[in-house]
């Protein structure tokens, strides 16, 4: 009895609620007005599944091989590294906007992947991230015999 | 230098404007890269972030002072491809700018590497800042 009361009471609310998670979900869903705002973090990734791997993408333009640091423990990634393209400080700057520095995000990874067996490349400014899925996880064909 | 005749199209990384670009050679939407803009004695300098882009697939034309650069990025999945998360769009780049400051536009010299477009714009002889001197008397 407490416990219905209760739920009437709070009805209003989990109503407002609902309302808040179809208007949240409408502005930052994948190519919504705010899906940037959503991840705010940096760098910006695409990430796809094929049949046998998992693909990070991210364009980290500037970035040297050398000054890039993978990692994989449990089920996150960690992409950090450093951009050092940037001109001096102490000049005069008429447009300042690309993102210099420090950067590291953390992906938790939807799928089981072979940490051992992940292989990176660096194209032109674009990161490209190969990650092996678990053997569990991949498509299993499935002999039919006839009887 | 300003940037008055800066074209409109899209940041990016805030992908929101859905405004094409003046020049629509290839159709579909431009990205607006990023820039640093420099200014030194002896040169402006202008640095482009531009992944995905080759040497060979960038066009810089400086014309009547203003400075158009445009590069093309190849798309890297098939158009089908489903995206469990999908944070960034890929396509070609495009961005002017006016610039005020006079420009030898002979020695204008680019290169492109990492995906980033470096442009070393230098300037004619009177744009150049000069040392006056004083006498004392």
């Amino acid at each position: 009895m407490m416990v219905r009361i209760r739920t009437e009471s709070f009805a209003p609310l989990m109503q407002l609620r609902d309302e808040f998670d179809r208007v949240y979900k409408s502005l930052f869903r994948d190519g919504g007005p705010l899906a940037q705002a959503r991840s705010a973090e940096h760098p910006s990734l695409n990430i796809w599944e094929e049949a046998e791997a998992l693909k990070i993408e991210a364009e980290l333009p500037g970035l040297k091989a050398e000054d890039l640091d993978l990692s994989v423990l449990g089920s996150e990634l960690t992409i950090q590294g450093r951009v050092t393209t940037a001109p001096p400080e102490g000049q005069t700057f008429h447009r300042r906007e690309r993102p210099a520095g420090e950067f590291r995000r953390v992906v938790r990874l939807p799928v089981d992947v072979q940490g051992d067996k992940i292989e990176a490349t660096l194209s032109h400014g674009v990161l490209l991230i190969t990650l092996p899925k678990a053997a569990v996880v991949k498509p299993q064909k499935i002999k039919v015999t006839a009887g | 230098m300003t940037a008055q005749a800066e074209s409109q199209n899209v940041d990016k990384h805030n992908g929101n404007a859905d405004v094409r670009s003046i020049e629509n050679t290839r159709g579909g939407r431009y990205y607006r890269p990023r820039v640093d803009i420099v200014e030194r004695d002896q040169e402006l300098l202008v640095l482009a972030d531009m992944p995905g882009v080759g040497p060979d697939g960038v066009d810089v034309q400086f014309d009547d002072g203003v400075l158009t650069i445009q590069g093309r990025a190849e798309p890297r999945q098939p158009a089908d491809t489903e995206y469990v998360s999908r944070e960034y769009g890929v396509g070609d780049f495009y961005r002017s700018f006016q610039v005020s400051d006079q420009i030898d536009v002979q020695k204008i010299s680019a290169e492109m590497a990492h995906g980033v477009l470096t442009l070393h714009l230098p300037k004619l002889e009177a744009a150049k800042p000069r040392k006056i001197a004083v006498a004392a008397r």
